[in-house]
């Protein structure tokens, strides 16, 4: 259901500004949003200024800086530092990203890094999304091979031409910023399946050694778990992966059309 | 509060089985608009500002009513499944039935009209 504005026990306030580091010269204010389950408050966006000439030079860099030297308490998860576990996606300066791989000078507005955790999703704490439900959407696709023949002394074989196909669709690391920047997924997350279950629905679908293709089709055949992709592309443009999720789910409809017609 | 699973809660009620066919219908409607919205608006465009007598003379082209006819008739069409996407994205439960009911009413009452209108004019 479409919500056009937030809870009233979600609505941000104003936080608290934390004191600049002594005889820094090139500093950069950090606007991130707060909330914490057990204070009873509503959320709120504090502001920290960072010396930038003692900080990496990515965001995520810059969070374990404050987290390290100014508040220990800020909270958000983070893990390989280089684009491939997902763990650090997040809302910096408007855009649904991995913190790891956005650098301070891709930051539109000169001074200020405005951080939110990812849009419309329930929060655990500060910059930490619960992504519960969208890990299990992940599940009700079935991402694993399914076959039907007996399994082979060896191995399943592919050609070098199926396994090509599979390329801009495995690299999905499920770190959601597609999904929440998708509106259908924000007025119908409880029903559509967003973009990155269906790109790894695609995955699946095409991968030659597959054999529940029609069973897949089936399952995704719905108004609300595939239809309600309207291709505004937010995916797309948003996923810090490069990869092109409305095509896929594009694919999917397409394969449904050539069921029917 | 109610002790389901996230996997219960991701898979709801299943699959519906249908969709495909409202998607395909949309894009064939689509297409069929390209084509003759253009001839429609030619045609009203020139009778716009016309006397009555020319208007009915224009309409007595079986080409002109033709036209008309499958850019309302196709184009409400359009237009209704175009508006139960919109309310099914925005409502739930028994508003969403409602509104869907409702312009699903509405569509086939101003394609009713549409075809008196025309064929008064017409015959």
């Amino acid at each position: 259901m479409a919500e056009f504005r937030l809870p009233v026990n979600s609505r941000i306030t104003t936080g608290k500004t934390w004191p600049k580091p002594a005889g820094a010269t090139n500093l950069r204010q950090f606007d991130i949003y707060r909330w914490n389950p057990d204070g009873g408050k509503n959320p709120c966006v504090d502001t920290y200024f960072v010396d930038m000439d003692n900080c990496g030079p990515m965001i995520l860099d810059a969070l374990i800086k404050i987290k390290n030297e100014i508040d220990p308490t800020l909270t958000f998860r983070r893990s390989c530092r280089e684009g491939i576990c997902g763990s650090c996606a997040m809302n910096i300066d408007g855009i649904n990203t991995l913190a790891c791989i956005y650098g301070m000078d891709e930051v539109k507005d000169g001074t200020v890094v405005k951080v939110y955790p990812l849009p419309h999703m329930p929060v655990v704490k500060d910059l930490i999304p619960d992504l519960t439900h969208f890990y299990a959407q992940h599940a009700s696709i079935m991402p694993w091979l399914e076959t039907k023949t007996n399994r082979p002394q060896k191995e399943w074989k592919q050609s070098i031409g199926d396994r090509k196909k599979l390329d801009g669709l495995y690299e999905c690391v499920m770190c959601a910023c597609c999904s929440t920047s998708c509106p259908s997924y924000w007025w119908n997350s409880d029903k559509y399946l967003g973009p990155a279950a269906l790109l790894h629905a695609y995955r699946w679908i095409i991968d030659s050694r597959d054999e529940a293709t029609g069973e897949r089709l089936d399952e995704l055949e719905d108004p609300f778990k595939l239809y309600r992709c309207h291709t505004i592309m937010n995916c797309t443009k948003t996923c810090p992966k490069g990869l092109n999720p409305a095509k896929a789910i594009a694919e999917i409809k397409r394969m449904q059309v050539n069921r029917v017609v | 509060m109610r002790y389901l699973t996230a996997r219960k809660r991701a898979e709801g009620k299943g699959a519906a089985h249908h969709g495909a066919e409202h998607h395909w219908s949309m894009q064939v409607s689509a297409v069929g608009l390209a084509l003759v919205v253009p001839a429609f608006i030619f045609i009203i465009g020139r009778a716009l500002g016309s006397s009555h007598a020319e208007v009915l003379a224009t309409f007595q082209s079986p080409f002109v009513v033709i036209i008309v006819g499958l850019t309302l008739f196709v184009g409400l069409n359009h237009a209704r499944k175009g508006a139960q996407i919109m309310i099914e994205d925005y409502t739930q439960g028994t508003t969403r039935k409602g509104l869907i009911i409702f312009v699903t009413a509405l569509t086939y009452l101003m394609m009713a009209t549409a075809i008196y209108a025309l064929a008064k004019l017409a015959l």
